[in-house]
């Protein structure tokens, strides 16, 4: 895509956010965040900012850099160039201080043998600061149930809800989350994006990397996209890679014995689908379905399956994922 | 998001640390202590497994006696002491080792190594947790000795032998720590483990008596970190078997060396994140 690596356009930065916006400085900035293994560079130059309680969704495939990226900025990676700051402080260096505003969910969760869901929240809350109430915890991520039940004994699910109550007994500011929802079943899935919707509501600030689609229009402010080291596309759901501009497909079912000769005057031709269905890709959907739907009424056409689409965020993904790999 | 900012921000400087140090180790080898409790696997390896072998040793050599630094000692006075050592051997090196390797291949050490609490208070609550169990082991082996078996047992025998334990436990525990950068899953531990101490036991006379093993390996044993443990125990008992003195120097020194040097190699190569993941 042309979009470069520049920094983007937040939505909340609106003239009227402008002012809170303006005293809360950006939560985490790279500048040309590079990492090389041997001499392989699996991060060449990448610029990002996060600001203040929004949900930041960090998209890439497998081995285009994202975990580099986010286990740098959690403090776990040493960078081989670039610029970082989080909180204000550099991970490769910072301290027990910077730790305590800082959860962390990691991809690979495993139990605390042994020990129960609260002994285990307990025992973490220890180690913080100011933690939060460890029935706090539970209630935030729907795991009062199992309370006293043993971690090792808890399903998949769970356990990844224990995993995100552990990153958020120390009542972190900014939560890093890696792929939270990688093998949920649909139902567990919402229920995770709720306790992210939640989390938002609480001010807090989250880095989200996932691969479903689905789920960072669901929860994401903004979006960024890496493909093979390289930052190639951010913006908004509604914005990212062209969406907003890109044209919008009107699909309907031709009724019986009607055929592409017989539709009104369209500003493009349909195209005829197998099955009788057409298509009409134009930017300017809505004289095209004025036309349209006065036809219809005209002529006593219920038209069932009139659709008005736009490209989904996975079809854009798809499409700016593939010209960089 | 449109909306300010709604938490108020608190500037990390002035958040207070939550609890002392030692209060903050005390928290951590409370929730280890517990595990441990009810670590099947544990409890077996660390207190079942020298209780039965020191019941089957002594009943063996019931009422018989053993020549130990010179001097003809109780089948007990030698053994008590000697599968004291292998015990606290097991609590401290074995069932750490295991446990260790275990949670840091799971990504329980990294998950910890994301929050604030320093790594060495971990290490303290795992060497906490490595003390108490060595201590609790010694106790019931020293009581089925004295209880069984005619162990003479004194206030000074066993004031001395609870700091031996206590300094062994701490450092197999650096032993352990050390190792653990050499081992690279938890399925891998428990063999080797088992397998580098079991000739060592040999050697060092934990199931044979020393004085029908060849000098060369005793010498051998004497540089390794079981034997001088085992002497030194016997001592605290068996005064005579060091020459009169209680308290046995050198031995001890041997000890702790080892642990010094497990320290060294374990703050160097100690790793929090899974091996497989580089």
């Amino acid at each position: 895509m042309t979009e470069p690596a520049a920094p983007v356009a937040r939505p909340a930065a609106t003239a009227a956010a402008g002012a809170a916006r303006a005293i809360t400085a950006d939560v985490i900035t790279v500048r040309d965040l590079r990492m090389s293994y041997g001499h392989y560079e699996a991060v060449r130059g990448i610029d990002l900012d996060v600001a203040h309680g929004e949900v930041f969704a960090f998209l890439g495939p497998n081995g285009a850099g994202k975990t580099s990226t986010v286990e740098i900025l959690e403090g776990f990676r040493t960078r081989t160039g670039g610029e970082v700051r989080v909180l204000g402080e550099d991970p490769a260096t910072a301290g027990p201080g910077w730790r305590a505003r800082v959860g962390v969910v990691l991809q690979e969760s495993a139990p605390e043998a042994w020990l129960t869901v609260r002994e285990c929240l307990s025992m973490y809350a220890g180690y913080y600061p100011n933690p939060l109430p460890v029935g706090r915890a539970l209630e935030l991520v729907g795991l009062t149930a199992k309370a006293d039940g043993r971690c090792d004994r808890l399903s998949g699910g769970q356990l990844r809800r224990l995993d995100m109550a552990l990153a958020l007994i120390g009542d972190p500011e900014l939560i890093f989350l890696d792929e939270p929802t990688t093998g949920f079943d649909p139902a567990a899935r919402h229920t995770a994006w709720d306790v992210i919707a939640d989390l938002r509501e609480l001010g807090k600030t989250v880095f989200l990397t996932t691969h479903y689609m689905d789920e960072a229009e669901a929860l994401a402010d903004q979006i960024m996209i890496i493909a093979a080291g390289k930052i190639v596309a951010a913006g908004t759901p509604a914005t990212i890679g062209g969406r907003a501009t890109a044209a919008t497909t009107i699909s309907f079912t031709l009724p019986d014995g009607v055929t592409t000769g017989d539709l009104p005057g369209l500003p493009v031709p349909a195209t005829a689908r197998r099955g009788g269905t057409v298509e009409i890709l134009h930017d300017q959907p809505v004289p095209v379905l004025h036309t349209l739907t006065t036809w219809a009424l005209q002529h006593g056409y219920p038209l069932t399956d009139l659709t008005a689409h736009r490209p989904t965020l996975e079809e854009i993904y798809l499409g700016l994922t593939e010209e960089h790999t | 998001m449109s909306a300010a900012p709604k938490a108020v921000q608190t500037p990390a400087a002035s958040r207070a640390r939550p609890m002392g140090a030692v209060s903050l180790v005390s928290h951590q080898a409370r929730y280890d202590l517990r595990a441990f409790r009810r670590n099947t696997r544990a409890r077996i390896f660390t207190l079942a497994v020298p209780v039965v072998l020191l019941l089957i040793l002594v009943s063996l050599f019931r009422g018989g006696t053993v020549k130990a630094g010179g001097v003809t000692v109780k089948i007990a006075a030698y053994y008590v002491p000697h599968i004291a050592a292998m015990a606290i051997v097991g609590a401290g090196l074995i069932n750490l080792l295991i446990t260790v390797v275990g949670k840091r291949e799971s990504g329980s050490l990294k998950r910890r190594r994301a929050t604030p609490v320093p790594s060495w208070v971990l290490i303290a609550g795992d060497a906490t947790t490595s003390i108490v169990s060595s201590l609790l082991i010694v106790a019931v082996l020293v009581a089925i000795g004295s209880l069984g078996f005619g162990l003479a047992v004194t206030g000074p025998a066993l004031g001395l032998a609870a700091v031996e334990t206590v300094i062994g436990a701490a450092v197999f525990c650096c032993i352990a720590y050390a190792l653990s950068g050499l081992v690279a899953t938890a399925e891998s531990a428990g063999p080797m483990v088992q397998l580098s101490t079991l000739p060592v036991y040999f050697i060092s006379g934990i199931y044979i008596p020393d004085n029908v093993l060849p000098h060369w390996l005793l010498d051998i044993a004497n540089v390794l970190p079981v034997r001088p443990l085992a002497v030194a125990l016997q001592a605290a008992f068996v005064p005579a078997t060091n020459g009169g003195q209680r308290f046995a120097v050198v031995p001890l020194l041997v000890v702790v060396a080892w642990g010094v040097a497990g320290l060294v190699i374990a703050v160097r190569t100690f790793s929090w994140a899974p091996k497989r993941s580089g």
